[in-house]
């Protein structure tokens, strides 16, 4: 990507306020939507397929191919945007929707238009009250220009767009608990087929398009450059750019947007200033939050590409791409307690083997982490995450076992060093001091 | 006290219900005006809310005690949630909350005797890259560098003071982090 630096934090490049509306005009805004307008809306949905365009929500399904989903005979359809952006270590929707904000509620006039949806909702995290309400001053803003309503931009075409907050609940980051929710029942994941662009499966029975806040932001920039230009920057099976967002022991924490095709090293290294503590070196990563497998923080993982393809290789993915990074005084048995309790507090109880199974992973880790567990107990928790993996209604399940299992596999001596031998006291787990 | 005829609220009630195609999905953030109208969803806006959505008491109470942001018990006037989970954590989050629990004397989940501060840990906010954060009646707290015990104090302080010079300083501390974002 020669000349372009970014697509989702363009304002960087041409340095203006993009949160104003006027500036945002002022710099190819809603340009996206006027060429959309323009076309069919099935060639609104070509463009994006060729694109190559893929969910940045974590799973990674190519976008146009889902808009491509919607049965067109069909009255009534929604447009749904999730920013409940809630996985351990993730904030980039934040920061799209903090200093982008109309780039998003672009993108989403570009995909309701092209599956025929007049009504459009952005489920927000309970804990985005202030993005709440500047998206809705937003839309205000736009009413004001006739860029959202009836008749957008004189196109005969209506769309109406509303935010709704959730109230902490991860769950709601699945797409059809999240539709659950906004129809005022229990965040919990709906059993499928039929899937949300079925008419049956959507909200209020309705075919549903459901995109990630990040999907729906790359939209307007696709229009206004075209397939091509967005297939030519990233790797072949990741086109375009990703907003990377950096926690834990690096000296500049942050979210950082880079072409697919950049590696680990360009990032945490040459970005990121590497450790944050001088005389410690890099020990594991998580690449997409807790839900990811874990890495050895390694030559050959710095030296792999952040891409879908690359991570694969790899043995783990890039999902949301929510790097945490750990230095090497951190003990993975810590890490893997504190993301097994979040799965605990987060299973949403619906499925037993993820309900219990969350459960008896802490109560074990626990013991573990007191210095009271045994080598049986290591056995024990890789027997529960495996009974957990794939058996459930959503990802959750699989997301909850993922810690133990590859945590275990890739340190295992952190484990050992914890659980007794011939009846001898083990060590406990020292917790990370702060300022580390 | 009520939400149900109360000038207050009348608009953005009627707001939320003409959101939807169905009155039931308003119930989350009507949910929001009752709390913020009790303090904490308890019975009375609990039927209020049924009312206003044609469900059961029972079903908004299932609503209610699902989702973590409403509280089903009454909190001191400031809700400080501090976020512990890894990424915080790998940052000092963790001692954060404690010390934050023992500068105001209260266990974890409780509310100072002058009924000012409820404290408790959460999970993870998305402020990520600012940790240790925490948020403040669902608003985020956020610092340059993230938050250190003396900044907690100081925010105590202002709270205690009153209002306005709380919402202060939490404005400063945020003008600091945009600014940072702006020139990244």
């Amino acid at each position: 990507m020669s000349e372009t630096k970014h697509i989702l934090l363009r304002w960087k490049d041409v340095k203006a306020d993009f949160r104003k509306l006027a500036e945002y005009r002022k710099h190819e805004g809603f340009e996206g939507l006027k060429k959309a307008l323009a076309a069919k809306p099935e060639e609104v949905i070509d463009v994006v397929k060729n694109s190559g365009l893929r969910g940045r929500g974590g799973a990674g399904f190519p976008t146009g191919v889902k808009w491509s989903f919607i049965p067109k005979q069909e009255p009534i359809k929604y447009f749904v945007v999730n920013a409940d952006e809630s996985e351990t270590g993730t904030f980039k929707d934040r920061l799209i929707m903090e200093t982008n904000p109309y780039q998003l509620l672009e993108g989403l006039l570009i995909g309701a238009y092209a599956i025929g949806a007049h009504t459009a909702y952005i489920y927000l995290r309970g804990e985005f009250w202030d993005i709440a309400a500047q998206l809705d001053a937003c839309i205000e803003e736009m009413r004001k220009e006739g860029l959202v309503g009836k008749n957008i931009l004189g196109s005969g075409y209506d769309c109406e767009i509303y935010t709704h907050l959730g109230a902490g609940a991860y769950i709601c980051g699945e797409e059809t608990a999240l539709l659950n929710s906004l129809e005022g029942k229990l965040g919990q994941p709906r059993v499928r087929p039929p899937f949300p662009a079925n008419k049956g499966g959507g909200l209020y029975g309705e075919p549903t398009v459901v995109n990630n806040v990040e999907t729906i932001a790359n939209v307007p920039w696709i229009m206004t450059h075209g397939a091509d230009a967005y297939k030519a920057i990233g790797t072949e099976q990741s086109a375009g750019t990703k907003l990377y967002c950096v926690s834990g022991h690096v000296k500049k924490p942050g979210v950082y947007e880079l072409p697919f095709s950049a590696t680990f090293r360009e990032l945490l290294v040459d970005i990121c200033g590497g450790p944050s503590v001088e005389g410690r070196s890099f020990k594991a990563l998580l690449p997409s939050g807790g839900s990811g497998p874990i890495v050895p923080l390694n030559d050959k993982v710095l030296d792999t590409r952040m891409s879908y393809e690359d991570t694969a290789k790899i043995g783990t993915i890039i999902g949301s791409a929510s790097l945490i990074v750990m230095d090497d005084s951190v003990d993975i048995t810590w890490v893997a307690s504190k993301v097994t309790k979040f799965f605990k507090h987060e299973s949403c109880g619906k499925c037993t083997p993820c309900r219990e199974g969350t459960y008896w992973l802490d109560k074990v880790i626990d013991r573990i982490m007191a210095g009271e567990g045994s080598e049986r107990d290591i056995t024990l928790i890789e027997n529960v995450a495996k009974n957990m993996a794939g058996i459930t209604l959503c990802a959750l399940g699989e997301f909850a076992a993922n810690p133990i299992i590859h945590t275990i596999k890739q340190f295992p001596d952190d484990f050992k060093q914890h659980v007794k031998k011939d009846g001898k006291a083990a060590k406990p787990v020292a917790l990370p001091a702060a300022g580390d | 006290m009520a939400i149900i005829g109360n000038k207050k609220y009348q608009e953005r009630i009627n707001e939320h219900l003409a959101k939807y195609p169905d009155k039931r999905s308003a119930v989350m953030p009507l949910l929001y005006i009752a709390q913020e109208e009790y303090g904490w969803v308890n019975d009375e806006g609990i039927a209020e809310v049924a009312q206003l959505c044609d469900m059961d008491a029972t079903q908004v109470k299932s609503i209610a005690g699902f989702y973590t942001m409403y509280s089903e018990k009454p909190k001191g006037k400031y809700w400080l949630q501090v976020c512990t989970d890894l990424a915080c954590a790998l940052r000092g989050a963790d001692e954060l909350h404690h010390e934050l629990l023992h500068e105001l004397g209260i266990e974890e989940g409780g509310t100072t005797e002058d009924g000012m501060f409820t404290a408790e840990h959460v999970m993870c906010l998305a402020g990520c890259d600012r940790a240790p954060m925490l948020q403040c009646n669902f608003h985020f707290v956020e610092a340059v560098g993230g938050l250190t015990m003396a900044h907690l104090r100081e925010l105590i302080a202002a709270a205690r003071q009153d209002d306005k010079t709380l919402q202060k300083l939490i404005a400063k501390w945020r003008d600091e982090v945009n600014k940072q974002v702006q020139q990244s």
